[in-house]
């Protein structure tokens, strides 16, 4: 183990985890707020409104996250359409690829999340909440989702998770977070063990924090710890 | 109800694979194999360019069999020191920087580093035109490294994992210009979408060595390869190889 | 543009195949060590326990990207001490087999979890039952608790064995020449990256379908002689 090699680059991984952070900060936000119509679509009644995100769910989750940023960062500058469209100061940038990309990949996973909670609530506290004089809207704002965030939190939990471990894609396609300072640092030391391992303690710290962190919000939203109120 | 027996059974042999021994009298050439014209992969899979050509010419000269394998480039050096093949031919330079991890041979050919960008646009290579700009290259080169150490304030980095991906963006304008080897960029811009581009100013490195690279200690093999060098310079095989890439000597 | 492969299509179809071989066999060494991770994980000995927890923590904490690069340039010094240990010249990992080191590694924390929530969910009953038949711990684990484990675990297995299927792409950064580094290559000879990455996607999509169908399949076998229940 070379000690001193570690601590001279350290500054720079800390640099690269919070670019990994912020990644995967905006990825899981802006995926779960995608998610929501994606979910209660996919559990709707009607065939027909089930379809589209049943489409979507199946390409994002039947594909590699490397393959989707791939064809987003590489492949859609292939189009010389592309190139001169108004979306182009957006996708010319790597870091606005890989936010996009990993927000369309973390809500398809999370719609899916979704649909099992809004299937897992009790049919009677529906009718029992369009009994009351509930609109449909309403009942879906005041009754399933609350109820279906309170049931999907530990599977959400586990893929902001899986997304921290993901980000790691991000190095192929020029970003310098966590994995992709790490290859640049060894791209000048050739002492991967001792690099590779330092960024791996940094990403256990980090989903070892988040996990603390659902376990609390997990708790403050327990319905049972509010009876006495 | 017996797959489970099954899967444990084929589990068992799988790990006993494994560990294989590997047969010592081969040698195995370690190259990139996303570099033309150095070292490229055509369809059907085979590896071949300028660095396998003369690999293969060292090979026959020391009368060895060869097996030549790819590898990505940032983890080349790790796997040749992991004992996954014993010598790269991947137009390698010889730096100081990488001395500390592994040996080279006598070089085999000499490069520069130059930019390119594309045709027409203002782009002067002093420090004050570069202010600002991105530029592109490929981890772990001694394009990137020059640009690290000489521009780094400058200029804004983008490194990529192989030469192919920088090129790929500067097509798509998300960088100003790449710098890379002179005589990669040649041959990209003889390529369809190298049309639009050009060389910009002169070389700004022009003393780049390439040599193949083995590991520390490896003395043995680093004299037989250089005399093989030295006979085929001498019997103008060298010199068939050259002509067979560039209308012009790289020695 | 979209079928043009530029003659790369029986190299993507070699790569799949690539891809099909590293799945099956990480899966094979995901089983094993995710059973021994649930067993150790339910063992009655602390030290067991302990072992078994840490590994599935340690395991799935780190990204897997990690893992491949770690193993596959970080096994060096470890495979030349087991090579001396064992009189042999040199081991070494090939990148396949470090791909399905990797793979497995990673599979067999998840599993471990899978494994221990199906063990959990076996009546205390039966094991009494097969104590009480005189039946030794190594027969009731292999007639009694494996095999109705088995139906229980298969779903979670089914959505694991989805995930890794999609990881070994990763193996392709360490030069194995599965399905994306096929694509890399051709990218580079025909410049065309949306193509490629796109027949990358679907060939990804068509083992995703036969993989799904192949585990309705063996869940439906699996649960011979269950009455599914409807919520």
């Amino acid at each position: 183990m070379n000690w001193e090699l570690m601590i001279k680059w350290t500054p720079r991984l800390l640099e690269g985890a919070w670019l990994t952070l912020e990644l995967v900060g905006i990825a899981v936000l802006a995926g779960l707020i995608l998610a929501i119509p994606l979910g209660v679509m996919r559990s709707s009644r009607h065939a027909w409104v089930r379809a589209l995100p049943y489409g979507y769910i199946f390409f994002f989750r039947g594909t590699p996250l490397l393959v989707q940023l791939f064809l987003v960062y590489y492949g859609m500058a292939q189009f010389e359409a592309i190139r001169h469209s108004a979306l182009w100061p957006v996708l010319r940038d790597p870091y606005w690829c890989a936010v996009i990309t990993m927000t369309l990949h973390t809500a398809a996973y999370i719609a899916e999340i979704l649909r099992g909670a809004i299937q897992a609530i009790p049919p009677g506290e529906i009718e029992a909440a369009r009994a009351l004089g509930m609109s449909r809207w309403q009942a879906l704002l005041h009754i399933i989702l609350p109820r279906a965030s309170r049931i999907g939190l530990p599977a959400y939990s586990n893929e902001v998770i899986l997304m921290l471990k993901a980000s790691a894609l991000a190095s192929t396609i020029t970003l310098l977070e966590l994995t992709g300072m790490s290859r640049t640092i060894i791209a000048r030391t050739y002492q991967p063990v001792e690099i590779f391992l330092m960024a791996g303690v940094f990403y256990l710290l980090a989903s070892y924090a988040l996990v603390r962190l659902f376990r609390l919000l997990e708790q403050r939203l327990r319905v049972e710890q509010c009876q006495g109120r | 109800m017996h797959n489970y027996k099954k899967a444990l059974l084929v589990a068992a042999s799988v790990l006993g694979l494994l560990g294989q021994a590997v047969a010592a009298d081969k040698l195995r050439v370690g190259t990139e194999g996303a570099y033309p014209p150095f070292n490229l992969v055509d369809a059907r899979g085979k590896v071949g360019g300028f660095d396998v050509d003369i690999a293969n010419a060292l090979c026959a000269k020391m009368q060895v069999e060869c097996e030549v394998v790819t590898s990505d480039w940032d983890g080349i050096i790790p796997a040749l020191n992991a004992k996954k093949f014993d010598f790269i031919a991947a137009s390698m330079s010889i730096t100081d920087e990488r001395k500390q991890a592994v040996e080279f041979t006598d070089p085999y050919y000499t490069n520069k580093l130059q930019f390119i960008a594309p045709k027409g646009a203002e782009f002067k290579t002093d420090e004050a035109s570069l202010k600002g700009k991105v530029i592109g290259a490929q981890r772990a080169t001694i394009a990137g490294t020059w640009l690290e150490d000489n521009l780094g304030d400058v200029v804004t980095m983008k490194l990529y994992d192989t030469q192919e991906n920088a090129y790929l963006d500067l097509a798509a304008g998300r960088v100003d210009g790449v710098l890379a080897d002179k005589l990669v960029n040649w041959e990209w811009l003889k390529s369809e979408p190298g049309q639009g581009f050009e060389f910009k100013g002169e070389p700004v490195y022009d003393n780049d060595k390439i040599g193949i690279a083995l590991r520390k200690g490896d003395d043995d093999l680093r004299e037989r390869l250089n005399v093989a060098l030295q006979a085929m310079v001498a019997d103008g095989t060298y010199q068939q190889i050259n002509d067979k890439y560039f209308p012009f000597s790289i020695k | 543009m979209f079928l043009d492969l530029h003659g790369f299509g029986p190299a993507l179809l070699a790569g799949t195949w690539i891809t099909i071989q590293l799945a099956l066999a990480s899966l094979a060494v995901g089983l094993v060590l995710g059973l021994l991770g649930a067993l150790a994980k339910t063992s009655r000995y602390g030290a067991l326990q302990w072992l078994g927890s840490s590994y599935s923590t340690l395991v799935r904490g780190v990204p897997e990207l990690l893992w491949v690069l770690l193993i596959y340039f970080g096994s060096v010094n470890l495979m030349r001490a087991l090579a001396d240990a064992l009189g042999m010249d040199s081991l070494e990992l090939s990148p396949f087999a470090a791909g399905v080191l990797a793979l497995g590694l990673c599979f067999g924390a998840y599993a471990t979890e899978v494994f221990r929530g199906a063990i959990l969910s076996i009546p205390k009953g039966h094991c009494e039952a097969g104590q009480a038949l005189g039946l030794g711990k190594v027969t009731i684990l292999w007639r009694l608790i494996l095999p109705q484990m088995w139906r229980l675990a298969l779903p979670g297995l089914g959505n694991l064995f989805m995930i890794l299927m999609k990881d070994t792409a990763l193996i392709s950064v360490i030069g194995l020449e599965e399905i994306m580094r096929h694509s890399q290559i051709a990218v580079t000879a025909s410049k065309q990256p949306f193509t490629f990455y796109l027949a990358a996607a679907c060939i990804y999509l068509c083992l995703t379908v036969v993989a799904m169908s192949s585990l309705a399949l063996l869940e439906k076998r699996a649960s011979r002689g269950f009455r599914r229940a409807y919520a």
